[in-house]
């Protein structure tokens, strides 16, 4: 192992998604797997008989076209975080001083139970850190809106596993990225395994049966698989296996963390092997050129049936897709979030029938749909051609013609680790200006009122305006949604 | 937390489908009470249903709009195939429903019910 120096850590990807079907059913019904159910059903096409039946369109077909309501979402409570998991795909670390207060959260959850949201993954940052946290998942639940939420286990202590067992409606996801202390630290940071292990521990005792144990699969874990299925055994837990995408700190490190193609093939088959008794988040789509479509809708719910809602308000397509290119718009604006997914230019977009570009001839384009759209967007590969994993290689070779050209960075970061200088920046980019060179005074604070000219006073730049005005569109020469080859599947 | 079934439901729908193997799971019969679990929420959609249970934090999707009518309809009646229909289904498609409705039971998203 080379680069990636131990930090701490984050709950991963996994904050974030949903867990794939596996129910072959009978014609009329898709039942997901257990608990924590997430947004996929099982595809098979419903076939309604019967001269008076209203013909209706395969599952998949309905989803790509959106529903009125998402079937589940993502919400990160916070970009606070006690760890820095290298591949956190929210870059979390430090609050928002923008972040939804506990009135806004509620209003949130108003809306949801309207919209007969059943259920919300709650992730972060650690949601566990805001002092709310208890008081806002009690509230969801009391109006119809079931949680499962993703911790690094820090705050799971006997008291609290004693409170989440005695509860139906709330279901809890510990991230471990390692079956041994070596492979999880290395990621997630010194002590992160012994935290999410203690907190097992806890809920194993306190007679909570069927938690998570959620798992992103890098190439320093894929060796790992039968430990991890034992730990879970151990704890009375389900293993949850997804896919690491190059998102948030993720984009940094994926070069070095993701899978190896012989690695890949590996999970693939230890999936296809499992299959009945893991969950994967309908993570590993891009993975069924190998052979049979793992379980799962093979569709991409991004801003069709999920969708992510993160600290300050903001709704993303996907949790894995923190970036202007992605946001549809903010649960604070005059419509709140139900405007934002029923009438956003971004989310009507993707739900219009998408091209699948150069991924059009190859036969295994109806499993794979051409994979992950955050993956491509942010290793800088075009969206309407392969996945950068793509089991054939084209991802790969497309990888290496890419050379040096302009990969997206997301558009937030939270990250702890950055020296005063480089905040300085990263908040000069957020609003368009370029800063002095090193060592020059910075420029003269103009807004006399004192009004914030952002909701967040606290940056260091705020209310300063300068000359040079950086072109915020100049970012990725990514045409919005022209032409993508969606991806497929429902995280959530 | 059990896992789910992988076994097809049974062809004839009047039979009783496998044991139950979910915890809280029920054996259907066409011919007797039922009703949606009060911990089940029904959220009506073009194709159908999405069908949440609270309690095992299970989702279905209720892929026609004639079985989000069944079911709806199960508590107003005697026996399930009564409430079939009610909804106007023949024989040959109350035993499809049946299998359906079979399997919600076995996830106890239906459960039985006193006929009184």
């Amino acid at each position: 192992m080379s680069t990636v120096l131990p930090r701490a850590g984050v709950p991963g990807p996994t904050a974030a998604s949903a867990t794939s079907t596996r129910t072959p059913m009978d014609d009329l019904l898709a039942t997901s797997a257990a608990a924590s159910a997430h947004a996929t059903g099982h595809a098979t096409t419903a076939a309604p008989t019967g001269a008076q039946m209203r013909p209706v369109g395969s599952l998949v077909d309905e989803f790509q076209s959106g529903l009125d309501a998402p079937i589940c979402l993502t919400w990160e409570l916070t970009y606070a975080c006690n760890l820095a998991c290298v591949h956190c795909l929210s870059s979390s670390g430090r609050r928002d001083p923008r972040e939804l207060s506990t009135a806004e959260c509620k209003g949130v959850i108003d809306e949801l139970q309207r919209m007969q949201v059943f259920y919300v993954n709650i992730g972060g940052g650690e949601p566990t850190v805001r002092k709310d946290f208890w008081e806002l998942v009690d509230y969801a639940t009391a109006h119809q809106v079931g949680v499962k939420f993703s911790t690094n286990g820090s705050r799971i202590d006997a008291a609290v596993a004693e409170k989440l067992a005695a509860s139906d409606y709330v279901d809890v996801q510990i991230s471990l990225d390692g079956a041994t202390a070596e492979v999880n630290d290395y990621v997630r940071g010194p002590g992160s395994y012994d935290t999410a292990m203690t907190a097992m521990g806890h809920l194993k005792d306190a007679g909570f049966s069927g938690f998570k144990l959620s798992v992103v699969c890098t190439r320093q874990n894929i060796g790992q698989l039968d430990e991890f299925k034992a730990i879970a055994d151990h704890y009375g837990a389900q293993l949850r296996l997804t896919r690491l995408r190059p998102s948030g700190r993720g984009a940094d490190t994926w070069d070095e963390l993701h899978p190896l193609p012989e690695q890949q093939k590996e999970l693939y088959d230890w999936l296809v092997a499992h299959g009945e008794d893991v969950l994967t988040g309908d993570s590993f789509f891009h993975l069924a050129a190998y052979g049979d479509a793992l379980p799962g809708l093979n569709l991409c719910g991004a801003g069709r049936v999920v969708c992510l809602i993160d600290p300050i308000g903001d709704v993303y397509a996907c949790p894995f897709a923190i970036h202007d290119e992605f946001l549809a718009g903010n649960v604070r604006s005059e419509g709140g979030f139900q405007g934002v997914w029923q009438t956003s230019e971004l989310f009507l977009e993707l739900r219009e029938p998408q091209s699948a570009g150069a991924c059009n001839s190859c036969d295994f384009f109806d499993k794979c749909r051409g994979g992950c759209m955050a993956a491509k967007f942010f290793t800088g590969l075009p969206m309407d051609g392969p996945d950068p994993e793509c089991v054939l290689g084209h991802g790969e070779e497309l990888l290496k013609q890419r050379g040096d050209a302009f990969i997206p960075k997301p558009s937030m970061d939270h990250s702890k680790n950055l020296s005063k200088r480089q905040r300085l920046e990263k908040a000069a980019a957020e609003r368009g200006i370029t800063l002095p060179p090193e060592g020059q005074p910075l420029p003269v604070r103009q807004n006399g009122a004192g009004i914030p000219d952002k909701a967040c006073d606290e940056n260091p730049l705020a209310g300063f305006g300068t000359a040079e005005v950086v072109d915020r569109g100049a970012s990725p020469s990514v045409d919005r949604l022209a032409g993508l080859g969606f991806p497929s599947r429902l995280e959530g | 937390m059990s896992t789910p079934t992988t076994a097809p439901a049974p062809a004839d729908a009047t039979t009783q489908a496998g044991a139950a193997d979910w915890a809280g799971g029920h054996e259907f019969s066409l011919d007797a009470a039922w009703t949606l679990n009060p911990q089940v929420a029904l959220r009506p959609e073009r194709f159908g249903a999405l069908a949440y249970h609270f309690g095992t934090r299970r989702l279905s999707f209720l892929k026609s709009p004639h079985l989000l009518t069944v079911v709806e309809r199960l508590a107003d009646h005697p026996t399930a195939r009564a409430a079939c229909l009610d909804a106007g289904l023949d024989a040959a498609q109350t035993a499809t429903f049946g299998k359906a409705l079979a399997t919600l039971a076995r996830t106890d998203m239906i459960v039985p019910r006193n006929p009184a």
